[in-house]
Order: structure tokens, then C-alpha cells, then sequence
């Protein structure tokens, strides 16, 4: 670009701030830098207004940061002079990097956690590391088997088939100029298998204290095996783990993964979590046909009504909608607390979630199970 | 890349948000400016936002803006390259061989494809603009056919050889966000997020839309509206059940309803989910008043 060439200065502070951007998390591309440096010279640049829609054009920020990206732009072009201090809270915007940390994370009503102790062991506990070490035996089953056995639902790619509701003319047409125009056999194409959607839910709450990890772990797994699925953990808040256990590596994504989440051990008012998920749209969507996997004690302590209706509207949406909880175990178990032989009726499978294998074997299972 | 600073007469954005306006679509700099810098800088325009908050009233805009036909390609899951680009007509092709007799006849011919939405806009860059419409609904298989076409604007017909566009099509994306898209299709495209517009300029994209609607109306409506997207509903009204709620509470109290009256029999319009509806419900009437007040 030419402007790099005659204004070796002025671009400088261009291409400085893309790598701030970058520091910060957000993922940028060298032909973006290019697109952003060509931006500010069309747009004038007539004041610094102009630099940051030029930012926001060619830099895509997505929506959820862009609270980030204006505070980074202020720092770094206007010398940071408006940046409030006092609250402290915008330092955490920066370092906290991912989802869920900005406009769109739904925070419940009012923290339950009966005491300010409580707050303090569940930010510490926020930086914890999952214990090391390669995955267990049935996570490794549930890699190995996820491709063959999870829920598939039909899409609406076709594919070739010998039988199917559909004509092939396509590949028909190529048979036919080979036979001299005639028609030997008719090409067929049925509809190709997907994976079904899926969503996990999983509760962090101090009760859960004994799984939290091991569902984590499980999530990062099923997140690598199949490409259609959410990861929520709930608790105080609501976090949205997807991406964060996007990443390959297992100890990378926990990290990410834990970092992410600052809740671990609280309360749980599992219906208003459930709720707040179900007021995204966005969210909310995830759920539509998808096989729902919530992985929770159910221990309740907040509003019964209000966890009620928040799974009555999640079996709606699911396809099937399964609580795996650690206090089931065997086949014939049945629900004593309030809050699970409330929302009993709602739910296609109450199964065991005591364990990794449990939990594997139930996931597993799904595609045999039919649609409720 | 070839960078025109100047297209068709809008050489910055704000010439380009007063082309916009005289086709009645109030832009914000915002999305003045990212359009302005698609053009400009010959990349896609990739506009994001809830349903209902104008992404596919700014593509058409932009298109009667520049003078230009409007292409729409609505994705939906499944959608290949026979919907996208380009098909054979396979009947034709049969007919042909069978009346050709001993003639040799060319079935790859011009009068056996049939043209689908980005190959007619490939082969006319300078007078079409390429609508590509909740992308979010279509595969990973497409996005990643996408992908390529944005790049170098050109397709492969296996048959036919390349072709190439001859200049850098105008193509707006847009997408409701139901999934994330894939990292390196935002890169390739300059990227406008869509908000709910200020409570004022709402209100005058409603009396731009419906000229029948008075200004208290529509601020009343822009007020309840704005009020309604605060709570927790599964489906918000957008600018567009805005514009349509004015018109049927002007409808009604035309035909003699009352005012608050006529907001809240027309609410039908603004909200379309049984479960929101009785969610909110009971508090209407106060919401209604405190708006309308």
C-alpha cells in the first residue's frame, strides 16, 4: 500500500493498534490490516470518528466486543484520558478475553451467593486449573465411537443413492451420451444423514462440586467430535464455553474453558439460568431440534415455577431433551426432590451423570432413542 | 486490488447516506460508512443484526441507489451449486441428443445452461447487485463454496471452462447470526454489525415507511417497541413489525377505535409468539400508557 510507503509514521500507529487489537484476542487477519489501511486513507481520515468505523468495517469485531474494541481505540488514539477508573471494570473487559464477558452475557437477577465470602472463593476458584493427565477411558470411547452413534437427524443435501424419492438427470445425462442417447438406468439420490444439533448444559454449582471438572473434560471432547454443538455452563451466570473448546489442545481448551467461567462452586438457581438461555434468541435457538443434555443435580433453590416452565419450553424446543443427574442411579430410579419430580414429566430421559462412563454411555445411546 | 474512491457519482460516505435516503433508507454512519468502504475497496458487504433491523432493505437500497438490478439468492439448508450458480437443463440436453440423429451437436451449449443467481451476477458485474441472504441458514458445505466465489469472483463450469468477472460484483451478505460464520468468510468482507436504531431515528424510519402514520403515533409506537425489546421475549419486533404496527393502530383508529385501544388490538403484528403474547399481556395496558404518554 502506498500510504505505508509515504507515510511510514502516520501508518505506524495503524498497524500498532491492529496488534493491540490482536493481543487483546481478537482475531485479525494481515489482508484486514491491508483493507483497514486503505479505509482510513479513502475516508479522509477526517477525524478519529473515521478511523474507528473504518475499524469496525474491515476489522469485524464481533458485536459482543465491541465494547473492547471502542475502549481500545480511546486508549489507544486518544491518549486514554476518558477512561473511567473508578469502577475498575473495564480493566477486566481487556483481560478477560473471550464470549460471554461482554454486553450479551445474561446476568441472573441477584447473585444468591448468601455472602460476600462466597464471592471471593468463587473468583479465586475462577482461576483454577483442571488437573492434567490424558483423557480417561470412556472419553476416549466417546471419541472413538461419537461419528458413528450420535443423534443424526436427515438433511437436505441429497446424495447418490440405488434407491431415493429423487431422479439423478445429472449423472444420468453423462451415462446417456455415453449409450448413444439411450436411457440404461435412472440415477437416484436420496437425502444425505447430519448430525444432529446438540446442546449441553452443565451446572457448576458447589453440589455439582464432584463433576465439574469431569463434565468440562467431557464437553471439550464432544465439542472436538462433533460440529454441531453448544456448551453452556450455568451457576450465578450463564457462559457460553463453544469456542473456548474449539481449541484442540485438551489442556488449552480447559484452561480457556475455566478461565471463562467465574462462577465454579456458587449457588445455582438452576430456573433463572435456564430462563436467562431461553431470553437469547440466539440462544434460545440452539435448543430447536437439538437433542438437550443437561448435566445437573437438580438441587433447586430459588423459584420451583420458574424452573417449571423453563424446561416445559426446552422439551418443546429439543428433540429430546435428557437430565443426567448424579443422584440417579440405575434404571429404575425415581425423582424425590421437589425439583426433579417437578420437572420429571418435561423430561425424555432422567439418567445417571455420576460418572464419566455413565454420562458417555447415555450420549451414545441417543441415536437409538427416538424423537419424544 | 483496484481501490475507485468514486462510484457512480458517492465519493464518501455521507453522499452515499444521502443517495440511500432519497431510495427511504435512513443509514446511520455507521453502515454509511462500511457500504461506502465495500464499493469502495470492491470487497462484499457482510451486514449482521436481529431479524427485522433493515439488512435486506439496505441491499436493496444500495442496488436502487446505484441503479442497478437486485439479485436475490435466499439460502436455506442444502442449497449447492445447481440452486447457486448454475444447472444444466438436463430435459433440453435429452431432447437435443435424440433429435440430433447422425449430427454432432454441442449439449454444453449457451442455450442449455440455465443461469441461477451468482453466475447472472457474474456475468453482468456492472449492473447487478448480489443479494446473499441469511447465509447463516445455509450449510458448511456452501459457505466454504462461497468462500471461493468471493475471493476471486470467479466460477469453474466443468464443462465450460472458467469464467471470470470482468469488474468486481457489488454483493451484500447478510445473516440473522443463528450460527456463527465462519472466521475466514467475515475477513474476506467488510463487516457492519446492525443495531436497533435511537428511538428518533426509528421513529422516522416509521413515518418514511408509512406515510400514513402521524409523528405521535409513531413515537408512541417507537416507545413501546423500544420498551418491548428489553424484555426477555424469544422473538423482539424489529423496525420492520414497528412500521406494521403503526400502520394497523393508524388502520384501527381510523375505523374508530381509541387510541391506546388501537395499539393494543393491533399488537398482533409486533408480536407474533404465542408465548411472548401471554407473557406480556398483563402488564400491556401500563406498557401502552407509559409509552403513549
Amino acid at each position: 500500500v502506498n500510504e505505508v510507503i509515504q507515510l511510514p509514521r502516520a501508518a505506524r500507529a495503524f498497524v500498532s493498534f491492529v496488534a493491540l487489537l490482536r493481543v487483546n484476542g481478537f482475531a485479525i487477519a494481515p489482508e484486514q490490516t491491508t483493507a483497514f489501511l486503505e479505509a482510513i486513507a479513502l475516508l479522509g481520515p477526517r477525524d478519529p470518528e473515521d478511523i474507528r468505523q473504518a475499524g469496525l468495517a474491515t476489522l469485524a469485531p464481533p458485536p459482543e466486543r465491541r465494547a473492547t474494541y471502542d475502549l481500545l481505540f480511546r486508549i489507544h488514539f486518544l491518549g486514554g484520558e476518558e477512561i473511567p477508573s473508578a469502577e475498575g471494570d473495564d480493566e477486566e473487559i481487556i483481560r478477560l478475553q473471550e464470549e460471554g464477558r461482554g454486553d450479551e452475557e445474561p446476568l441472573l437477577a441477584d447473585e444468591i451467593n448468601e455472602s460476600g465470602e462466597m464471592a471471593v472463593r468463587a473468583e479465586a476458584l475462577a482461576e483454577r486449573r483442571l488437573i492434567p493427565g490424558g483423557p480417561s477411558e470412556p472419553l476416549r470411547r466417546l471419541a472413538r465411537e461419537a461419528r458413528a452413534r450420535l443423534p443424526r437427524r436427515r438433511g437436505h443435501r441429497r446424495m447418490r443413492a440405488r434407491r431415493g424419492p429423487w431422479a439423478d438427470l445429472r449423472r444420468t445425462l453423462r451415462e446417456l451420451t455415453r449409450n448413444d442417447g439411450e436411457v440404461m438406468r435412472l440415477g437416484r439420490l436420496k437425502r444425505r444423514a447430519r448430525p444432529r444439533k446438540m446442546l449441553l448444559l452443565i451446572d457448576v454449582s458447589g453440589s455439582m462440586k464432584a463433576r465439574s471438572e469431569d463434565n468440562l473434560d467431557l464437553a471439550h471432547t464432544l465439542v472436538q467430535a462433533t460440529p454441531n454443538i453448544e456448551v453452556f455452563t450455568f451457576g450465578t451466570r450463564l457462559t457460553r464455553l463453544t469456542r473456548a473448546l474449539r481449541l484442540k489442545r485438551r489442556e488449552q481448551a480447559l484452561a480457556a474453558a475455566s478461565h471463562l467461567v467465574s462462577d465454579w462452586d456458587g449457588g445455582t438457581r438452576i430456573g433463572d439460568a435456564l430462563q436467562a438461555f431461553l431470553a437469547v434468541p440466539r440462544f434460545g435457538s440452539y435448543a430447536r431440534g437439538a437433542a438437550v443434555v443437561i448435566l445437573s443435580d437438580g438441587l433447586e433453590r430459588g423459584d420451583l415455577s420458574a424452573l417449571r416452565d423453563a424446561v416445559a419450553k426446552l422439551s418443546r424446543r429439543a428433540w429430546r431433551l435428557s437430565w443426567l443427574t448424579p443422584l440417579a442411579t440405575g434404571a429404575s430410579f425415581v425423582p424425590q426432590t421437589e425439583a426433579l419430580t417437578a420437572i420429571h414429566r418435561f423430561v425424555d430421559d432422567m439418567a445417571d451423570g455420576g460418572s464419566n462412563a455413565a454420562v458417555v454411555a447415555h450420549v451414545l445411546s441417543l441415536r437409538q432413542r427416538r424423537a419424544a | 486490488m483496484a481501490v475507485r474512491a468514486n462510484i457512480a457519482g458517492i465519493d464518501s460516505p455521507e453522499a452515499l447516506e444521502k443517495a440511500l435516503r432519497s431510495a427511504y433508507y435512513l443509514a446511520d454512519q455507521g453502515i454509511a460508512t462500511a457500504a461506502y468502504l465495500a464499493l469502495a475497496l470492491g470487497k462484499p458487504l457482510l451486514l449482521e443484526g436481529s431479524p427485522g433491523v433493515g439488512k435486506t432493505e439496505a441491499a436493496k437500497a444500495i442496488a436502487a441507489t446505484l441503479g442497478r438490478r437486485l439479485i436475490r439468492l435466499q439460502c436455506y439448508e442444502g442449497i449447492d451449486a445447481s440452486a447457486a450458480l448454475y444447472e444444466w437443463n438436463y430435459p433440453r440436453q435429452m431432447l437435443a441428443i435424440r433429435q440430433a440423429g447422425d449430427e454432432t451437436i454441442d449439449i454444453y451449449g449457451e442455450t442449455f445452461l440455465i443461469e441461477r443467481p451468482m453466475l447472472a451476477a457474474l456475468r453482468a458485474p456492472d449492473s447487478t447487485v448480489l443479494l446473499i441472504d441469511e447465509i447463516d441458514r445455509s450449510d458448511q458445505e456452501f459457505e466454504a463454496f462461497l468462500l471461493e466465489f468471493l475471493s476471486d469472483f470467479q466460477i469453474s463450469i466443468p464443462e465450460r471452462g472458467t469464467i471470470r468477472a470482468t469488474e468486481r460484483p457489488v454483493v451484500v451478505l447478510t445473516s440473522n447470526r443463528t450460527r456463527d460464520l465462519h472466521e475466514a468468510l467475515r475477513r474476506r468482507c467488510v463487516y457492519h454489525w446492525i443495531d436497533y436504531p435511537t428511538a428518533e431515528r426509528e421513529a422516522r424510519i416509521v413515518m418514511l415507511r408509512a406515510s400514513s402514520v402521524a409523528e405521535a403515533t409513531a413515537r408512541a409506537i417507537v416507545a413501546a417497541v423500544g420498551k418491548l425489546r428489553r424484555e426477555p421475549l424469544s422473538k423482539a419486533p424489529g423496525i420492520a413489525e414497528a412500521v406494521d404496527w403503526a400502520e394497523a393502530a393508524t388502520l384501527l383508529n381510523k375505523g374508530g377505535a381509541r387510541w391506546p385501544d388501537a395499539f393494543k388490538r393491533s399488537i398482533g403484528v409486533a408480536l407474533k409468539d404465542e408465548e411472548d403474547l401471554a407473557f406480556i399481556s398483563p402488564r400491556l395496558d401500563a406498557l401502552i400508557a407509559e409509552a403513549a404518554a
